[in-house]
């Protein structure tokens, strides 16, 4: 489903990406780890098309056609979601005055018939469940006055609303306690599924004994220096970033001269 | 300039599209002011002694000010000589009894306009009272808020039809002699609506007035006046356009409300007013007095205006709340884009016990649009206990844009309590994002942080007016962030 091939990347006039190669396939769950700067979050955003991010070597491929050549919205409507980090207020704009328009926007691209009031309300009401949504946040404005833990499950939420193809949930556990990441996690497997990829970008390997991943990717120094399976996970939790580092030192260097 | 930025700027830089000029023949009267054009103004008009009397003694008022210039707006100076006074479509002639009698062209321009005189208009609950250049053509319903006893018509006819009335309110809010172009506009106004609803009647509708400026070089002074007797409740909206020339032209307006004991008064204004070109080259001078008293104990008067057009806009809807319990209210959008400027705001005055008023602006400056605030909160002696909440939003649109603040305070009380709050922001690009990652056009991202910073005004509109507002925010917004 999704294929990026030497990704270069800058953002802020530095280089963050430094030539990326992954394959993901419809179904898999890949989580992406590393350590902070290590060019995770930029890596959603190329993805999502963010313009303060710029591309300036090599290409990702969506269903095989050019996802870099299209703009943010048609990436949304084709199905990419990204669930931010941090997700912005938009003061006075309601939650699920969003959400319709934008659960319409796809509809709309696809072809169906948009939503009226009352088949939104049956969806939302239905989707709630997956993350125990609480009504009141529904008609708040978008984030605003929201905690951390309930900016997340919005953006799952949201997630589930929109039935995406591709999920990119950038540190998505970041200011979670226990129970909200176990609700998010659980609202997220809930979403797996042969229909859907998902990308999962962490710092730690916590939310990974939530969601267990079929592929981790350990991200240092704007390349993906190992590869696993879930084990990975539970041997950098052990041994810490550095050890990665340390071991990836020597081949790693030469590279970033080419 | 990324994507983002282009279409903000492709959004804030989109055409006028209310400039087309009707060809109508008009009765027009030469160039310049003096005694003899506001003679002529008010034999034309057939108007008694009285009102000739107060033009008059307005005009050699007028010939003693000077034109004020505290305002936070820059324009080269207006020759009142070369501006035309009178201008009426010919075919108004004695003005039109019925609307099959209206003017095929003219009804054809409120078509354009989105704003059909028909009787279906019945459905929605809105009589219209249109005024083309100095005249108004044609005023709905008459008959069925006659039957309430309500008067709803064109100010020329209530001179005509009902003297008295008019004798006893008009200027008895804004006084001839109250500002430059106020004292202006009473020695040569052409015609406006006017409305009286008596005692303990709710108008079963929403009353509307289109105001629009069709020939060239000629300035619109029209005058309106809303009096609701005890009890009685009235919501009234105005919406206004011209067409697109280079040459500027001036709009002097006045507006005076007058609520008796109980008695409340609703008054919305959408402008859209040709805002002079990307180079701020034309556009309307947008000079404009309007003014509310609550005269008597808990009555109610409440502004909601959504400014989005004029090359610059001057106008300061206030309140005199003189009853006990009164409550004066404003909520304001204002919009300044390319180079339109806006200085806005409104004056509480409170005098009487309990007073109340409530002030909600929102600017929204793009381009190189300079917007400003300027309120002031008079509490005086008497005014025991009087309330005041303040507060002044600014949102910004690009780097070249500007928005200040001005608010006045005066007490003269201890007992009263005031608050003010303000901020300023500027559209976030990571806000857009947000909505785009979403699926929604950079167009409608924007559209809907704009209308969320403005929801608190937009919820005091009517229904109808409500959708419109945003719409022309939209419009008027389409290429403005950089």
């Amino acid at each position: 489903m999704l294929e990026i091939r030497n990704l270069r990347a800058k953002a802020g006039g530095r280089e963050i990406l430094k030539g990326i190669d992954l394959a993901v396939r419809t179904g898999e769950v890949h989580a992406i780890m590393g350590p902070n700067g290590s060019g995770k979050s930029t890596l959603a955003h190329v993805l999502a098309g963010r313009e303060t991010v710029e591309v300036t070597q090599g290409e990702v491929l969506y269903d095989g056609r050019n996802l870099l050549g299209m703009a943010p919205e048609m990436r949304a409507r084709e199905g990419v979601f990204l669930a931010f980090q941090y997700p912005v207020e938009i003061p006075g704009v309601s939650n699920m005055y969003l959400l319709k328009a934008a659960v319409n926007a796809v509809r709309k691209h696809r072809g169906e018939p948009e939503y009226d009031a009352m088949e939104f309300l049956a969806l939302v009401k239905e989707r709630m469940k997956l993350v125990e949504m609480d009504q009141a946040l529904l008609n708040r404005a978008v984030n605003e006055g929201f905690s951390g833990g309930e900016k997340k499950r919005n953006e799952v939420f949201q997630m589930a609303v929109l039935d995406p193809r591709l999920c990119v949930l950038d540190e998505t556990d970041s200011g979670l306690d226990i129970d909200a990441l176990r609700i998010v996690a659980g609202g997220v497997n809930a979403l797996r599924g042969p229909r859907r990829a998902m990308i999962v970008i962490t710092h730690y390997q916590r939310l990974l004994s939530y969601i267990v991943p079929d592929r981790v990717h350990v991200l240092a120094q704007g390349r993906i220096v190992t590869s696993g399976g879930k084990e990975l996970a539970l041997r950098l939790e052990e041994k810490g970033y550095a050890w990665i580092e340390g071991q990836t030192a020597g081949p790693a260097a030469p590279a970033a001269r080419v | 300039m990324s994507e983002s930025a282009k279409t903000l700027q492709d959004l804030t830089t989109q055409d006028y599209k209310y400039g087309f000029v009707t060809d109508i023949e008009a009765d027009t009267i030469a160039k310049g002011l003096s005694d003899d054009v506001v003679r002529l103004i008010s034999a034309k008009k057939g108007e008694p002694e009285f009102m000739l009397e107060w033009r008059l003694k307005a005009y050699r008022h007028w010939l003693t000010m000077r034109e004020p210039t505290w305002a936070n707006v820059t324009y080269p100076r207006i020759d009142y000589n070369d501006i035309i006074y009178y201008s009426a479509p010919k075919s108004a002639g004695e003005g039109p009894k019925s609307l099959d009698e209206v003017d095929p062209e003219l009804r054809k321009t409120y078509e354009k306009l989105g704003i059909p005189l028909e009787e279906q208009k019945v459905l929605a609950g809105v009589a219209v009272d249109a005024v083309f250049d100095s005249v108004s053509v044609a005023t709905t319903f008459k008959g069925k808020l006659g039957d309430l006893g309500i008067i709803f018509c064109s100010f020329s006819e209530a001179v005509r039809e009902h003297p008295d009335l008019v004798r006893r309110y008009l200027g008895s809010v804004v006084p001839y002699s109250d500002n430059f172009f106020a004292t202006l506009n009473s020695a040569v106004f052409s015609d406006g609506s006017f409305v009286y609803v008596p005692k303990g009647v709710r108008c079963p509708m929403e009353l509307s007035t289109y105001f629009r400026i069709n020939a060239a070089d000629t300035g619109q002074f029209e005058r309106t006046l809303i009096v609701a007797d005890e009890g009685a409740y009235v919501s009234y909206l105005e919406g206004c356009t011209a067409p697109k020339r280079d040459r500027n032209q001036l709009h002097a307006a006045v507006v005076e409300l007058v609520a008796l004991g109980d008695a409340t008064i609703k008054y919305s204004t959408v402008q859209n007013w040709y805002p002079g070109d990307k180079n701020g080259k034309g556009g309307i001078y947008n000079f404009v007095t309007k003014r509310g008293a609550c005269r008597g104990a808990n009555s109610k008067i409440s502004w909601t205006q959504v400014e989005t057009g004029s090359a610059i806009t001057w106008k300061y809807p206030s309140c005199i709340l003189q009853g006990d319990n009164s409550v004066g209210e404003f909520y304001s959008v204002a919009l300044a884009n390319n180079y339109q400027q806006a200085d806005t705001g409104t004056k509480m005055i409170h005098i009487g016990r309990n007073t109340k008023s409530t002030i909600i602006s929102k600017g929204i400056s793009a381009g190189h649009g300079q917007n400003t605030y300027r309120g002031l909160v008079k509490i005086l002696k008497g005014a025991a206990n009087a309330r005041n909440y303040s507060q002044c939003d600014s949102l910004l649109m690009s780097d070249t844009c500007g928005a200040h603040t001005f608010p006045y305070v005066e007490v003269k009380n201890s007992t009263a309590r005031l608050e003010h709050e303000a901020s300023t922001s500027k559209i976030g690009e990571d806000q857009i994002f947000y909505c785009r990652q979403r699926g929604l056009s950079a167009e409608d991202a924007v559209g809907m942080i704009v209308n969320g910073f403005c929801k608190e005004v937009f919820r005091e509109l009517p229904m109808e007016f409500a959708v419109e507002a945003q719409k022309l925010l939209g419009v008027s917004l389409e290429g403005s962030v950089g």
